[in-house]
């Protein structure tokens, strides 16, 4: 058989924390398969192509961009933008650019009150005249530019069109080598799966979990990770009383932190026929409280009960803000000082 | 005559933990007027924690770092403990450190063969193509390659196992961890311990054969174009050693001299943060010094952390091997401290096989396996965790109202304390 020409790929990262790209070297040798059927054109955290390299490109001329991190700033959309033209096939890589992923917990806040934290309140920050990053400041006679910090962290699909989604934050090696197949499917055939393809498990992370899980559900109460000493280690943990979100996750990801005794914070995303993974984990409580059954609580004792779900917002979305009906929270103009 | 400026920018800084690029302006000669180191973003972790249950910020804010996602879980959990007032357990503490060791090998590794390394290994002048990872295996040869590889992955396999996951850990909870170890757990870490601890002995022959017996690049490192007169910071243990886990924080000056010696819940005595408009990441000095600018000396309040400040507070390494490749530094230079700035990556690469003696005698401790790892927990209130990340010292600060939701926290992260540095080393 001839020879393939190899194909073009690029690793992008925008607002994330980098373990995508460590997760991606934790392939090991399977990164060199890698590069035997591609060349690597961009990927800032290993190695030295800059953005004029990209931008001197043709449209389509990358085969695949896998692109994590979310959308916080102009810089981000503008990659995303020019990635997206340079590129024949766009994957959101990891929870951040799937979700919003962490980054996104910040639309509980606008700019201001993230700068107000950061540059003024916090108790090692000195800054009597309340200095704050510009997009363009001057500074011995040279102009200095920023990129623009925007009041909302958008996903990458509600910046540009995406064609696959990798969850996992980050995504885990077995699921990581999956879309390297893809890739290598892609590089020998021309062939790729149907558009909008989720590189995970279509079931729930229960289904995959280890764990008993008892016939009969009823909670008397919820608990804190902390305040249970006793784990368990073979039962289900929400039968235990802990929160957690499994049954309304993804699966896909080994159930890693159900194996060392602690909840699923729902870093895959909602499962596959469900968009907005709060009302996913409510419903949830819903039927394991005996909502729905016959012996249900009293009024009193289910307030009581959900009442000990601290946080529910920052608990049911802590991965999936942005990309959930609420999308973030509502904040009146200069009503938090 | 109208004057020529020329501005080169280089976007995106590659090959290192973040976002940043740097901006150089050259004056009508076309040499450099002016450079600026500028980070590009901030995500707000500061405001956005607030809120969320403290016990839960451990499995937040590693997300500040994927590159060094552990340490910001240990400082996080270790601020926890302090904010319910509570004392782990002996062998919930090893467990953290021995782990934290692991961690501190994936990220020096990292650090070593992907970001900085193949500047030295492949070289500063290389064809940019392949100048990472993949042209230190092409140098090497497949083999050595692939024993590098596999290195950094028994030092994820060790985290994985007590950490749940290597990138984004979730063990860490106020007062102890979540999961003792078994014994089969403990003899496959052992195991890879003992490759670890090979391993980094490899790895320093690797950097004398390779970097240091090549002249051209041991003059980089001993010269004085990367050269900084500063202070360092770092955490050392009762005896004078380097701790990554825990212990008082020591400052020297740009003499040797020891400045202050701190408990780490005192950072806001010592420390503090200025803003600059080009930037956003702030630029930490010590405010018993005071900003002075961006300039080097006694006098200005600028002081550097990661692995060369650590060996330049300390008084040695506790572990034997380790020991002797940190005498053989201190005498390659004939001084201390050494102000070089590429000799952080040697520094690295001596901290890389301490990481991997003490994580082998903490697995080698019959202690290890006890299923006591959980503390007593008191009244929420206010608390700091402290550690040395790979990239330098770190501070978790959190405030907790009686329900333990956190009200506000403050962050001094590692690598924003070497901003300034980091700035006068681009000019």
């Amino acid at each position: 058989m001839a020879k393939k020409e190899k194909i073009k790929l690029a690793f992008y990262w925008a607002a994330t924390c980098g373990g995508c790209d460590v997760a991606t070297l934790d392939i090991e040798e399977s990164i060199l398969d890698v590069v035997n059927i591609a060349d690597i054109v961009l990927w800032p955290v290993a190695m030295d192509f800059k953005y004029k390299d990209v931008e001197a490109m043709g449209p389509k001329s990358i085969d695949i961009c896998l692109f994590n991190g979310a959308v916080r700033n102009s810089e981000h959309e503008e990659i995303a933008k020019m990635l997206r033209e340079k590129s024949k096939v766009m994957v959101a890589f990891g929870s951040c650019a799937c979700f919003g992923g962490i980054p996104g917990l910040a639309n509980v806040a606008n700019r201001e009150q993230i700068f107000n934290v950061a540059y003024k309140e916090t108790p090692s920050t000195v800054n009597p005249e309340f200095v704050i990053p510009m997009t363009e400041c001057e500074v011995r006679g040279e102009k200095l530019t920023l990129p623009e910090f925007w009041d909302t962290v958008k996903t990458l699909d509600q910046t540009v069109d995406v064609d696959y989604y990798v969850p996992g934050c980050p995504p885990v090696v077995d699921r990581i080598k999956d879309a390297v197949g893809i890739i290598a499917k892609y590089a020998e055939t021309g062939e790729l799966p149907p558009k909008g393809t989720v590189v995970a498990s279509d079931k729930s992370l229960c289904d995959e979990c280890p764990r008993e899980r008892a016939e009969e559900r009823k909670l008397k109460w919820i608990y804190r990770p902390h305040e249970v000493k006793e784990v368990d280690p073979n039962k289900c943990l929400l039968d235990q009383g802990i929160l957690c979100m499994g049954s309304a996750t993804r699966g896909g990801c080994g159930a890693r932190c159900p194996n060392v005794n602690m909840p699923c914070r729902g870093c895959m995303g909602p499962t596959a026929e469900i968009k907005d993974h709060g009302a996913a984990v409510l419903s949830m409580i819903a039927s394991v409280l005996g909502l729905e059954g016959e012996e249900s609580l009293s009024d009193k004792e289910i307030e009581e009960l959900v009442s000990n779900i601290k946080d529910q917002l920052g608990t049911f979305y802590r991965f999936t803000l942005p990309s959930s009906l609420l999308k973030r929270v509502i904040i009146k103009a200069n009503r938090e000082k | 005559m109208e004057e020529k400026k020329r501005i080169i920018t280089i976007s995106p800084i590659t090959r290192l933990e973040g976002h940043g690029k740097i901006s150089i302006f050259l004056n009508e000669k076309g040499n450099v007027k002016d450079a600026y180191f500028q980070v590009v973003e901030l995500r707000g972790f500061e405001r956005f924690c607030v809120g969320r249950p403290v016990e839960e910020v451990p499995r937040i804010t590693p997300r500040i770092c994927g590159v060094c996602p552990w340490a910001h879980h240990m400082a996080s959990t270790k601020a926890c403990d302090a904010v319910f007032k509570a004392e782990p357990p002996p062998a919930a503490k090893k467990l953290r450190e021995m782990a934290y060791s692991a961690h501190m090998m994936h990220s020096h590794q990292l650090h070593m063969y992907a970001l900085a390394g193949p500047d030295f290994y492949v070289g500063p002048k290389a064809d940019p193509a392949s100048r990472n990872i993949l042209g230190i295996v092409g140098k090497v040869g497949a083999e050595l390659g692939l024993e590098v590889i596999h290195a950094r992955g028994y030092a994820q396999r060790i985290q994985e196992i007590v950490g749940g996951k290597a990138t984004h850990p979730v063990c860490g909870l106020p007062g102890g961890m979540s999961k003792a170890l078994s014994d089969e757990e403990r003899d496959e870490i052992e195991d890879k311990a003992k490759k670890l601890v090979a391993f980094g002995k490899q790895a320093l022959s690797l950097w004398d054969d390779l970097v240091m017996k090549n002249k051209e690049l041991a003059d980089l490192i001993t010269g004085d174009t990367y050269y900084h007169e500063t202070y360092y910071m770092g955490m050392v243990d009762e005896n004078d050693k380097v701790n990554f886990y825990e212990g008082k924080i020591k400052v020297v000056d740009p003499e040797g001299k020891e400045y202050v010696r701190f408990e780490a819940k005192d950072y806001l005595d010592y420390i503090a943060e200025g803003v600059e408009p080009w930037s956003y990441l702030k630029f930490p000095y010590l405010k018993g010094v005071g900003w002075k600018g961006l300039v080097d000396g006694k006098d200005s309040g600028i002081y550097r952390v990661n692995s060369l400040a650590r060996l330049n507070v300390a008084s040695g390494l506790a572990t034997p091997a380790a020991q002797e490749a940190y005498e053989r530094f201190y005498d390659y230079f004939g001084k201390k401290p050494v102000h070089n700035t590429l000799a952080f990556n040697w520094a690295r690469i001596i901290e890389n096989l301490y990481a991997a003696e003490r994580c082998l005698e903490l697995i080698q401790d019959p202690e290890i396996t006890s299923k006591d790892i959980r503390g007593e927990l008191g009244e929420p209130g206010e608390g700091v965790g402290c550690v040395e990340a790979p990239r330098g010292t770190l501070f978790h600060h959190y405030w907790a109202d009686k329900d333990g939701m956190v009200t506000k926290m403050n962050l001094v992260v590692a690598t924003v304390q070497n901003n300034g540095p980091m700035c006068m080393s681009i000019k």
